[in-house]
């Protein structure tokens, strides 16, 4: 773990990486998209509007893992004080934020037809819509300050404190008001849902994880090559 | 326990002293609760209603107003430092600021409600929850907000970026307040709200000042 704390190790890993990650993103994405748009069937009661959930759902996914991994690297970054930590838990809150304003919009189309209404105040979409927020405030915090460093400590105890309090959140939402569907697929029993069915879905999610990959490391290598032309500028005109 | 105490009285004399910034709070409070029946309508049936979510709201939104100056002026003169380096803990100077800060927000509003519910028609019945709730659930906003206040301190426009991070953290306060002050709720859904409120003001009173704490010597050094 700690050996690719450093920058140029994490550079030559990330290149040798990033190659692998990107192709199969793209070929889980071609399949999964085939999948869920032609290769399976319309359910028995949404019908064809059940295609949105092979977005939907994965997305929702993302929005809850990106921010349990940018949760993570907070931690690191306040124990260790690993800059690269830092800059993958920067790197991580804008897509975590497109990823939950990805889950919100296909909901809503989602909605329309089958609830009859573009939002409701129901439990899981109100802490998603929260989740948004405290992306969003994670996102102002790190970049309010002069000195980057201090934005970037604060944004991290931000961001424990939103992990810690997501739980609460939670079930406060879930107690208020509630419509959303159960979960179908993490049950102790066999998944509630058809072969057919799972497969796009699966292949979606392993689409949007290598993704969410492919696009870290890019975002990370990006800061540091910044970093390191601030770095060179500031010699040269120091 | 000294210290603790002279800061306490220090910080309530500072408020007292520039009595202004105290009346600010409240006058607010009024104001924001005054322009709902405005807003909405003045029918009696739906204000009775709204009520206990109205005097909520506007109690949460006052409380953020006074939040970025928990930390700026000692931060500003120094002696925030020097609150860091002695040898007594930090949490619990940072216990006395949530202390403070309730006092002379949460608590003022707390007592100025049961006025502004009899202006919103709320039943006779809800008064004494209403209380219970805010008297478990500002202090909780308190203790959170600090925290917020310990994050932006030294960063522009701290003012609105406490309101952005904090709001979303104290949604379930505000929730099972609301909750149990609403007009149907039943005698158990009221209990478990406000136990569920205990707990969350016991939580956030361990939780909190050791989170600022901790914020302030990471940030300040």
């Amino acid at each position: 773990m700690h050996k690719f704390a450093n920058p140029a190790q994490f550079t030559r890993l990330a290149n040798r990486v990033l190659p692998w990650t990107s192709f199969f993103a793209a070929i889980c994405f071609i399949f999964g998209l085939y999948f869920s748009i032609f290769a399976s069937p319309p359910d028995y009661q949404q019908g064809e509007t059940v295609r949105i959930m092979y977005v939907h759902v994965p997305a929702a996914w993302m929005s809850l893992f990106t921010y349990t991994l940018m949760a993570v690297a907070s931690a690191s970054f306040l124990i260790w004080k690993h800059s690269l930590a830092d800059i993958a838990a920067r790197a991580l809150a804008p897509v975590g934020a497109s990823f939950t304003a990805i889950t919100l919009i296909t909901g809503a189309l989602w909605g329309q037809p089958m609830w009859g209404t573009w939002w409701v105040w129901d439990a899981r979409l109100t802490s998603v819509l929260i989740l948004f927020f405290l992306y969003l405030g994670y996102m102002t915090l790190v970049n309010a300050f002069e000195d980057s460093e201090k934005g970037s400590k604060a944004g991290a105890v931000l961001a424990l404190i939103g992990f810690v309090n997501i739980p609460i959140i939670k079930f406060s939402v879930d107690w208020w008001n509630t419509l959303h569907q159960p979960a179908s697929l993490s049950r102790l029993d066999a998944p509630a849902i058809d072969p057919s069915m799972l497969t796009p879905l699966i292949l979606m999610a392993l689409g949007f994880k290598l993704f969410l990959i492919t696009i870290l490391i890019i975002r990370m290598r990006t800061t540091l090559i910044e970093k390191r032309l601030q770095a060179k500028h500031l010699l040269k005109s120091g | 326990m000294g210290i603790f105490f002279t800061l306490v009285r220090r910080d309530l004399l500072l408020v007292y002293r520039s009595a202004n910034d105290a009346w600010l709070v409240l006058i607010f409070f009024v104001i924001a609760v005054t322009l709902f029946p405005l807003g909405i309508g003045p029918d009696p049936k739906v204000l009775q209603q709204l009520s206990g979510g109205i005097i909520w709201i506007c109690a949460l939104l006052s409380a953020m107003l006074s939040l970025d100056r928990v930390f700026q002026s000692d931060f500003d003169d120094g002696s925030l430092d020097q609150m860091i380096l002695t040898s007594y803990p930090l949490e619990l100077l940072v216990f006395g600021k949530c202390l403070v800060h309730w006092l002379t927000t949460g608590f003022p509003i707390l007592l100025i409600s049961p006025l502004l519910a009899a202006m919103l028609n709320m039943t006779i019945d809800s008064y004494p929850i209403l209380l219970i709730t805010m008297l478990l659930g500002t202090p909780t906003i308190s203790l959170i907000g600090v925290v917020g206040a310990a994050l932006v301190l030294g960063s522009r426009r701290s003012g609105v970026l406490i309101s952005l991070i904090i709001l979303p953290l104290v949604v379930p306060v505000l929730i099972f307040s609301v909750a149990a002050v609403g007009l149907e709720s039943r005698i158990e859904d009221i209990s478990s709200a406000l136990r569920l409120l205990g707990a969350i003001l016991v939580i956030s009173s361990v939780f909190c000042p050791w989170a600022a704490a901790a914020t302030l010597r990471n940030i300040t050094n």
